[in-house]
This record gives structure tokens, sequence and C-alpha cells, in this order.
């Protein structure tokens, strides 16, 4: 038996980060099928005298709690009758047509029931649902949500990254605890961070029901998105709870003014052990049916945490993307996941991430990591810290806003340095454990918590639970900020008890500008109806989105300071030589004038020094010239041909690009062409001269060896092109060529005609 | 002083005469200045249930029938004290009630003149009753 054979590429690949995952074929009976299970029901409604005879499959007698709630709260059965009475392709046409507007088919969808949802935003392909969801939005901008957490829950640098956060324009920001007693610090933190870097911003603190309505209650926080619910009975159950009972503690948040939020997602249920042995987008279609039901205004979708899961199996990116589109025909606020870590794989994670990111959601992210990932205890960080250029980048690359602002350095720091000092008043203001100026400072600079002076954490938790119990509230922050001279954050945060007050905020897709105005899906809806309608990012938002701090002004790249001392004279008109050992070096219209070095770097004279001693080193004669009438290239170096007693010339533009050239070839022809200019050192240069003189001799000549970078261009483009238009700008059409000499004696080779 | 629930809204921003805080402070007087001067306290910064009656009215004008609904039963909510509020949330969970603890949940309801969320509960009690998610179920 022969040695198994290996390809080389293939266990390449297998060491890949992507290959640390698991692919897995579908598997309907566990739930391991992302959409159009075999088991999922027919889509069917039957009501007879106004009660529900059967739905998706079942007969009224065996309806589960989920069932029996959306027959109480979920479906409009006067406009059942309508909806469900369409062909399946009609609505997915509709749910694409841009001439359809949103409002039709949220009336529509009041009437659908789950089977059916599921079945008509599964016949769309990935572009139809982007669309589609882009269609659905309920609020017209998008906007994002941020993570903000940190191993040590150091207060100082919850506040500096919350206040870092809410100033790149995140809207809301949500926090959580490794402990669960430090709850009413990390709330207190995040809620100075936020107003010190963003008045208007919202803020949560994922805890446990009981401390949640607790910190609500004392306007720690404004909003929750804890509210888990799944598409099958078991599963609801095993998460201890009912649709009554999450839409009752819905209304106790609400009735204390906290915005509140559900979560669902698919994977859940196959994750749980309960999938019934249906597909995951059917599941989710029962979920978004619930959050409808229960009177919240959004959910957080978009798998969430099984993320993973759904993308093991085939078509689960797509799924994610349908589930999304769910939610937001059911009218419902959309924070599209994006959160929990989808894959190894940068391209991976992107790729699922454009779904949502393209065509914009109330929120793209249900928490993008402030911080670095290794500081997020949510388990999250599919983006973060790092990432933040990147962001930026693809939202400028595609014009398309993600809902995250570039800060300059400088202004970061403002700005964290200012909330790490704010929650260092009110901690002392309110006679908890000291934040020293150690960790203020720390906390401004610091990549992550590690960095961080560590806190006695007893003393904190017991700082904590008195906080609690002394009935410490926002408007005592407030007090405490203003009194440390912090009065602009104190009126911020009081400005928060006032949206409290109006609970405006409690509508569909809520976010706080500012200067307080609230917008929401009611008052700033999303009536997109095709080109030139709904949210585009143009103007003054356009503009800031492309200003990012490390973006430079083309016009200052490559060019020669003014005050250069010249390093060439240029002679008369350059003559044919007659010298048959002569190699013309002719240079660009821009060479040792207007630019000075090649795009390596390297200076001109000393390029030009290289060639000439390369040409005399291999026997042959150097005469320099300069082209005058043409920047590329291959015109420069056949006109110094053409000039050459030997009839071979080496041509140099002005960014380092070379070529060797002999008369009698076409233009564009050549005896080598060097175009990875980036990668020259002077030994390349001297070695290009050592083979021109090499042909204008008649030796036989190896090409000098070329490196390849793949890179270069990508890098380099950009000045190569600056530096080329430079040159083709200085470029004279119809100009004869000019004799030049070396002006320094200091560059002078050893020896030569210069 | 008539609202308009389509044009009215946001409250804080174009009506905020018709706001007012639990002790009947209105809107405008939410500020630091009175904060620093004793004038306004901590439990008066809440939503009362008039307001949340309001942005019921909002939500349902906009079309989001249950979205009113939730916020109609908020607002019944705000006089519920919170130990009470999170009993009631416990009895819903599942397993956890009798159907008459559930019962006894939605007299104290309509008692407390909550009759949405009396009504609420008992949907939820006839639901378990059939699904054995009550413990006599």
């Amino acid at each position: 038996m022969a040695e198994e054979r290996r390809s080389a590429r293939f266990t390449a690949r297998e060491a890949t980060e992507l290959r640390r995952e698991t692919l897995v074929e579908a598997w309907p009976e566990l739930g391991l099928v992302a959409a159009q299970g075999p088991a999922d029901p027919e889509p069917e409604l039957v009501v007879r005298d106004g009660a529900v005879m059967r739905l998706d499959g079942k007969d009224a007698s065996e309806l589960d709690v989920i069932d029996r709630f959306l027959v109480a709260h979920g479906l409009d059965l006067e406009i059942a009758a309508e909806a469900m009475a369409l062909p399946d392709e009609r609505l997915a046409r509709m749910l694409v047509d841009v001439d359809v507007p949103r409002d039709e088919l949220v009336r529509l969808g009041r009437g659908l029931t789950p089977a059916k949802l599921a079945r008509v935003v599964g016949m769309l392909d990935p572009v139809e649902m982007m669309l589609a969801l882009k269609k659905l939005r309920a609020r017209r901008d998008p906007g994002n949500q941020a993570h903000v957490t940190n191993l040590k829950e150091s207060p100082a640098l919850l506040a500096a990254d919350a206040a870092e956060a809410a100033r790149r324009g995140f809207d809301e920001l949500e926090t959580t605890v490794g402990v669960a007693r430090y709850a009413p610090l990390n709330a207190l933190a995040l809620l100075v961070g936020s107003q010190t870097g963003r008045p208007g911003v919202m803020t949560q603190c994922a805890v446990e029901e009981r401390r949640n309505l607790e910190l609500a209650i004392r306007g720690l926080v404004t909003y929750a998105e804890t509210l888990s619910v799944y598409g099958t009975e078991a599963v609801f159950a095993d998460g201890d709870d009912t649709p009554w009972s999450k839409a009752f503690l819905a209304s106790a948040y609400a009735s204390r003014g906290v915005k509140v939020r559900f979560t669902s997602g698919t994977g859940s249920e196959a994750l749980m052990g309960h999938a019934a042995g249906l597909s995951m987008l059917y599941l989710e279609a029962r979920c978004v049916a619930v959050v409808r039901a229960a009177g919240a205004q959004g959910v957080q979708n978009g798998s969430i945490s099984c993320v993973a899961l759904v993308l093991s199996v085939p078509g689960g990116t797509r799924a994610i993307l349908a589930e999304n589109v769910l939610a937001a025909w059911l009218d419902l606020e959309v924070a599209s996941g994006n959160d929990a870590i989808a894959s190894h794989s940068p391209i991976r994670k992107t790729a699922k991430l454009m779904g949502q990111f393209l065509p914009g959601t109330d929120f793209v992210t249900s928490g993008y990591s402030i911080m670095p990932r290794r500081d997020n205890t949510f388990g999250g960080g599919n983006y973060d810290a790092d990432d933040i250029d990147e962001w930026l980048t693809i939202q400028r690359d595609w014009q398309v806003d993600g809902g995250i602002e570039p800060v300059a350095e400088e202004e970061a720091l403002r700005v964290r340095e200012r909330a790490a000092r704010a929650v260092q008043a009110v901690f002392a203001e309110l006679g908890l454990p000291a934040v020293t100026d150690a960790e203020v400072e720390v906390a401004t600079v610091a990549h992550g918590s590690r960095e961080m002076p560590d806190r006695d954490r007893a003393a904190d938790v017991e700082a904590a639970d008195e906080l609690l119990a002394r009935g410490v509230s926002a408007l005592d922050v407030a007090l405490a900020l203003d009194r440390r001279g912090y009065e602009d954050v104190a009126e911020a945060v009081v400005g928060m008890l006032r949206q409290r007050v109006a609970a405006d905020y409690l509508q569909t897709s809520a976010v706080i500008e500012p200067d307080g105005l609230v917008r929401s899906a009611v008052n700033d809806p999303n009536l997109y109806l095709g080109p030139g309608t709904g949210y585009r990012l143009e103007g003054e938002r356009w503009a800031l989105l492309q200003a990012l701090p490390h973006v430079v002004d083309p016009r200052g790249l490559g060019t020669a300071p003014a005050d250069s001392e010249p390093i060439v004279e240029e002679g008369g008109p350059a003559a044919p030589g007659d010298d048959a050992s002569e190699v013309v070096v002719a240079v660009g219209p821009s060479f040792a004038d207007g630019l000075r070095e090649t795009i390596a770097g390297l200076p001109h004279a000393d390029v030009l020094a290289a060639v000439v001693a390369g040409v005399e080193e291999a026997g042959a004669s150097a005469r320099v010239v300069r082209g005058r009438r043409a920047a590329d290239v291959a015109f420069i170096g056949h006109d110094g041909a053409r000039l050459s007693g030997s009839g071979v010339a080496l041509g140099l533009q002005s960014k380092g690009t070379a070529v060797i050239h002999r008369a009698d070839l076409q233009p564009l022809d050549n005896l080598e062409l060097f175009g990875m200019s980036p990668l020259y050192t002077l030994e390349s240069y001297r070695a290009m001269g050592r083979n021109a003189a090499g042909y204008a001799l008649g030796r036989r000549v190896g090409p000098v060896p070329t490196e390849l970078d793949n890179f270069a261009r990508a890098k380099l483009i950009v000045r190569t092109t600056l530096l080329h238009a430079q040159e083709a700008r200085a470029a004279v059409p119809g100009a004869s060529p000019v004799e030049l000499a070396l002006v320094s004696a200091s560059l002078r080779p050893p020896s030569g005609r210069l | 002083m008539g609202f308009d629930p389509v044009t009215d809204y946001p409250l804080g921003t174009r009506r905020p005469d018709l706001v007012t805080t639990p002790s009947g402070r209105p809107l405008d007087d939410v500020t630091l200045a009175a904060a620093r001067d004793g004038r306004l306290h901590a439990e008066d910064t809440r939503a009362t249930a008039t307001t949340l009656g309001l942005q019921a009215e909002v939500a349902r004008a906009a079309g989001r029938a249950q979205l009113a609904d939730g916020l109609d039963r908020a607002a019944e909510l705000t006089g519920v004290p919170d130990d009470e509020l999170l009993a009631i949330y416990t009895a819903l969970r599942p397993g956890r009630s009798s159907a008459a603890e559930l019962e006894a949940w939605a007299a104290r309801l309509d008692e407390v003149g909550a009759p949405r969320n009396a009504a609420f509960v008992r949907e939820a009690a006839a639901a378990y009753a059939v699904r054995g998610l009550a413990t006599d179920g």
C-alpha cells in the first residue's frame, strides 16, 4: 500500500483559522436546518365565527402556549383574511418592490401566521433580503450600539470607554457585570461616561431582572434588552418564562421608564435541545411574532449568541439576515446581532456582517466592543476597539452609515480623561472607594484593563450594596457632578431623567439626540421608496464619515520641498551620440527636479550615481539626459535609446520605475522592465546599469533578478498615481531631450562623464 | 390642551404642557436648578400613568396596537409597588402558580386599578391550565 499522498495546499488550508470551526450537514430532526425544514408546517389559518380553528398545521386544541399567545395578541384576524389569501410569491415580490410602501407591508404582516412569514421571507435571495431590510427598517436613520465592559470592572475605564463610545456616535451603550453585586457601580460609571461623551446616549446594564428593575427605578439605566423569547414551548419553559410572563415583565419595565427590547435568534432552540424538528427560521418567525404580540417596541435578533451554530449549517448566514427582515416586517426595532463572535475568519464574519451593514438596521450591531475583545465580558467582541479603523474605512468605501464616527486621537483622549475624572468626582462625592489619579491617567490612555491599577474589589462590592441601600439615584449623581464642577454632565443626566418623565423613548426605534429631541419610528419613519428616497449618506454626515483622522491631503504627497537645493543642471539639447559603447541614462521630466526621490525613498542623486557606476563598472560609458516630452517610462527609455551611440538606454521615471530599451524596438517593447520600484535598492539600480552596459557591448546578459511584492500596489498605488501625475504635468509635448549634469560634487560617481 | 397623537409627538419637545411628574410638577421643572434647590426629588422623575396613556395613544395612532396595549398595561402598573410587580412576574413564570394563585393576583390587580393586567393574568391562567404550565395543571 502506497503512502497516503497529501496536497500541500490542502494541508495549508487545514491550518487556517477558518478550519477551527465545524461545518455540518443539515440534520432537521435536531433543528440543525436553517430554513424550509421538511417538518415546517404549511401556512394555515382557519377562522370560524371570529375564532381560530386551525393555525399552521395545528387544530385549535393542539395549540401550544406560544400559539395561544399569538392568537390572543398577535394576529389581526380582519387583516388575516386578506393577507393569508395572497400567494407567497406575490408577498415576496411586494417585499422587494420599491413601489409598495412599508406601511402596506407592515399592515399585511399583522395578519400573517409564522409559517407564512417564514415561507415568504425564505423565498428571497440575499440581495433581495437586503433590499427588503432597507425598506422595512422602522426608523429612517441606521444606528449602532456599543458594549462597554472590562475584566476588572474598573469604573474609570468603564466611564472612559463609555465616553469614547458616546463621542463616536453610538446611540446605546450596554454593560454587564462579572460579579452581580457590581451592577450599580457599573451602571453609574456608564451613565456618567455616556453623558460626558454625548448627552442623550441611552444605557443599560444586563443583569438579573430584579436588579435591573432596581437600577431602572433609580434612573441609572434607561433601556433593557435581556428579555429572551424562544420558538418552542419546551425551550420557553426551560428559559423559565412564558409569553405572558415576558410580556408582563416588559410592561413592568415600561412602567418604570425603561425602553424594552426583547432578544431572540435562530439556533437557540436547537442549542437548548428542543427544536422539535423545525427549521431555525420558522422558529424565529414564531419568536418575533411573540415579541410584537407582547407589546415590545423591538427585538435584538440575528442569532445573537448562537451565531456560530447557525453558521455551521448550509444557508446559515442567509437565515440570519432573513430573521432580521422578519422582525422589521413586523414593525419592530431591530438590533441586528453582529456582537457575538461569528467566526474565527475575518473574511467570513465580515461577509456575514454585510447583510446588515449595507441595508442598515436600527442598530447594526447589538454591541460593538468599544474595548479590546479580551475585556468584553459578554463573550462578544465580534468587532472591537482594534477594528474601528477597519469599520470606518468600510463605511467610507461603501458610502454607508454603519453608525460609528471617526474621532481624532487627541479628542478621544480628552473625552476619556474628562469622563474618568467625572466618575472620580462622583465616587468621591458619594463616599465610594476612591478612584485614584493613577486610575484616571491609565484609563485615559490604556488599551485595556490589564494596564489598570488593581482596586480593592471587596470594598467596591460592599460600597455597591450600600449605594443601593442608601437609595442613591441618578439625581444624586447629577448633584454630585454639579458640586464638582461638571455642570454640563449634570445637566445631561437630568436631561435623561426628563426623558424618563416624558417617556417618548418608549416608542419604536427611539434614540435621543444631544439636544434632547427623541427620534423614533413615529416622528422619523423610514419612508424608503427606491432611489432618491429614505436615508442616504450625504451632505455633512458623509463629509464627517469620510474624514478619517489618518486620511491625508494628496496635494502634500511626493513633491519636493520648495527650498530644495538643485541636484542637476540642464545643459543644451541632447544630440545623438556616436560612441558605440555609450549607454544613455534618460530620466523623466521631474527627476531630480520637482521630485527628489523614488517611491522607495531613494534620493534621485544616489540612484543616478548608482546607475552610472553600474554602467561604468561593466565597461561602458554613461551619458545622462532628461526626456522632457513624456512621463511614460517606455518613451523616456526609447527616446534615450534613439540618442544613444550604442542604441541602448536606461530610462528612469522619477518614482523609480526603470526600463532598458533599444532604439530598434517598438516604444512599448523593451529589453528589461523594472516595474517594482518600491522594492529597489541602490544595488538594484547599479545592477540595471551593468545590464544596460552589457546590452550596449553586445554581451550575453542575464536579467536582473527581481522580487515580487503583491501588496506593493495596494500600499503604494496612491503615491504612484500622485508621483506619476506630477511627472506628467512636468512633461512638455514635443520638447526634445536635454543634457544633464550633476551639480553636487560630493554626489559625483567615482568616474565618468558627468 | 387638546392632544393629537400624530402631531404632538415627541411630548417632551412638542407638548411639555401635557406632561407632569407624579407629584404634579410640570415637565419644564425637571431641571438641574430645581434639583439644586431641593425642589425636585428622585421619586418624582418618573412617567405618570397619564403620560404612559398618552404614549399608548401615540403608538395606537401609528398603527402599533400591541405596543399601545403594552403601554396601557404599563400605565396601570405605575401604581403597583416594585415588590408586588416582581412577585406577579414570578407567579406568571412556568410551573410557579396554581390557577387559584393566579386568580388571586388578578383580583389584586383589579383592586389596585389595573383591570387590563388583571385580564392579562387571567388569560395566562387559562392558557397555563391547558398547557400544563400551572402547578395544578
